[in-house]
């Protein structure tokens, strides 16, 4: 059971972890910024399996991969959107930080619910309200590399990008 | 047959290929920067540490160093330092002479037909020479690095024909807000978009630039230009390469969007969304602590032209500072030979070396708490220039100019 942070429509990059805080590949340092610029209390109070949920276009603006990087260091287990910007989709698919596309689960929902996700199967069941989502299937393609765990391990796992 | 983007992967891959397709193709060219090369280098590492560990073509491989150049603090000059020693490692030459987006097709490295991948959202740009380009980040840069290859899923295109003519004060910045206001910031997401009509027909490499730059903040994965001979002028000298000229080719397209530019005023992108546009006549009167002229998206020396042209034996309004950043070294040296940087440092401005400049909020014209900007930037986003508090307005080189002359965001018509 994990508790839902959630955030709005068109949450870009820069907010999620700003460019004065960037300049690192210290995920753990990432992790202590994140999304520092909405919600100040995140990274403090965030724990190991919470579930972020945001309205469109999540993650846009800059291709910087410190923004899920840093979502990934807080623990967060899954981002839940009703849509997300196509390099931070690629780039959280890439790093193993799963992210789900499912509107009626953001529109039924509220910050501080309880939630259960099932990543295999992409059900949600919102605890607090009873409530049962399904979240759109994923592309073949990128269910592989989800799969895998990522974009590294699918290619150690095939041998090559194919 | 098909929008430039499939007549493009059909080209490289030596057969028709369809939308909604996921396609696995050679890459021409993989490009990273001083602040997403670190984790690309580890991902690279990681990928490669059962082999011989090296990138799939040196020569076709390319660090710029633009985001925090000259360093500013002790953790980018280590960053840098390291990227430094792989790029020995791996014999790639770095570049440090401007702003990624601007010295990858000066030094002739985009050529139509190309697809190229790089570890910057605006990496979009260079679709104005007719190249398939795109943003990703550093964990698909150093998949690319290490196998020279990576995956696309072939997007559905958005057409956005341009016709008239602009108006007197009216700049190809003041259309491409035209067009976020229209599509939205997120219209476009997953999508192409092909610029055609009139007056992309008129428009100079310069213009296009500025046009697919802003692909991005439409959420497109790339802007595009069929090539012509404007795109042919502009590449002699630049490439002895051989490249064809793909046009779209009985095209379908998801939607078709007309701009009538003559209809056109300059206009403003008010914080924090870039779609948040308005005429400049409407903004009220909106004072302005810093206006910084430079950047991908309108750093180039006709944008230097138009606002040291407004300036020229002018003073900045004394409550106004100014920061200029040419966009590469070959501009720089350009505008400082035509006397455009004469004609700001004269004014009072700040100019700056090449590279992104105060753009990511790093050095050379942070903000602080509550102060206001107004740039020739593409993101107006919360906090990107400095304290959260402050905030971002977006215009077009004129406006700007307009702009450091009077304190206050100024209509460029009232000085021109």
């Amino acid at each position: 059971m994990s508790r839902i942070w959630m955030l709005g429509d068109n949450v870009n990059t820069d907010v999620i972890i700003p460019g004065r805080y960037n300049v690192t590949t210290d995920r753990a340092q990432l992790a202590c910024y994140c999304l520092c610029e909405v919600l100040p209390e995140f990274s403090q109070q965030v724990q190991e399996g919470d579930v972020v949920m945001a309205g469109h276009n999540f993650g846009c603006g800059s291709s910087r991969e410190h923004a899920p990087a840093a979502i990934l260091a807080c623990g967060v287990h899954v981002i839940i959107a009703r849509s997300f910007a196509r390099i931070f989709y690629r780039n959280a698919v890439n790093i193993g930080l799963p992210v789900l596309v499912c509107e009626e689960a953001v529109l039924a929902s509220a910050d501080g619910q309880q939630i259960d996700v099932d990543l295999k199967t992409g059900a949600i069941h919102n605890r607090t309200t009873g409530q049962a989502f399904q979240a759109e299937p994923l592309d073949p393609f990128v269910e592989r590399i989800v799969a895998a765990g990522g974009i590294i391990e699918y290619i150690c796992q095939e041998g090559t990008l194919r | 047959m098909g929008t430039l983007t499939e007549e493009i992967f059909s080209y490289k891959l030596g057969r028709t290929v369809e939308q909604a397709e996921t396609i696995v193709v050679d890459v021409d060219r993989v490009m990273s920067h001083d602040t997403t090369t670190p984790l690309a280098i580890q991902a690279f590492r990681k990928l490669t540490e059962h082999d011989g560990g090296r990138v799939f073509n040196p020569r076709r491989s390319h660090i710029v160093f633009d985001h925090i150049v000259p360093a500013a603090t002790i953790a980018a000059a280590t960053l840098q330092r390291d990227i430094r020693s792989f790029a020995q490692e791996q014999d790639i030459s770095i570049l440090q002479e401007g702003i990624c987006h601007q010295v990858m097709p000066e030094r002739g490295y985009v050529i139509p037909g190309d697809v190229i991948v790089g570890a910057d959202s605006h990496t979009c740009t260079y679709g104005a020479l007719g190249a398939f380009a795109t943003g990703m980040g550093s964990t698909d840069i150093g998949v690319a690095y290490a196998t020279g290859r990576t995956w696309f899923r072939v997007p559905r295109t958005i057409n956005i024909r341009l016709v008239g003519t602009l108006p007197f004060g009216v700049y190809a910045k003041d259309v491409t807000f035209e067009m976020v206001r229209r599509v939205g910031v997120d219209g476009a997401n997953y999508r192409a978009i092909e610029y055609s009509g009139a007056l992309i027909e008129q428009m100079s490499v310069s213009e296009r630039f500025t046009f697919c730059n802003m692909a991005i903040e439409m959420g497109g994965k790339v802007g595009l230009v069929a090539p012509d001979a404007t795109t042919q002028a502009w590449l002699r000298g630049r490439t002895d390469r051989e490249y064809p000229l793909l046009a779209p080719r009985n095209p379908r397209y998801e939607r078709v969007i007309e701009i009538d530019a003559s209809q056109l005023q300059p206009m403003i992108a008010c914080p924090p969304d870039v779609n948040n546009v308005v005429p400049v006549g409407e903004v009220g009167h909106v004072k302005i602590d810093q206006v910084f002229l430079g950047t991908c998206t309108n750093g180039r020396l006709d944008d230097l032209a138009i606002a040291a042209n407004i300036m020229r034996g002018k003073t900045i309004h004394p409550q106004t500072r100014m920061v200029v950043v040419p966009a590469s070294r070959e501009i720089y040296l350009e505008a400082m030979r035509l006397g455009y940087l004469e004609i700001f440092v004269q004014a009072g401005a700040s100019v700056g070396t090449p590279g992104c400049g105060p753009c990511i909020g790093r050095h050379n014209g942070v903000l602080a708490p509550g102060e206001r900007a107004l740039t020739t930037m593409n993101r107006n986003f919360t906090g990107r220039m400095g304290d959260p508090t402050s905030e971002i307005y977006l215009g077009s080189p004129a406006t700007v100019a307009a702009t450091a002359l009077t304190g206050y965001i100024t209509d460029p018509r009232n000085v021109l």
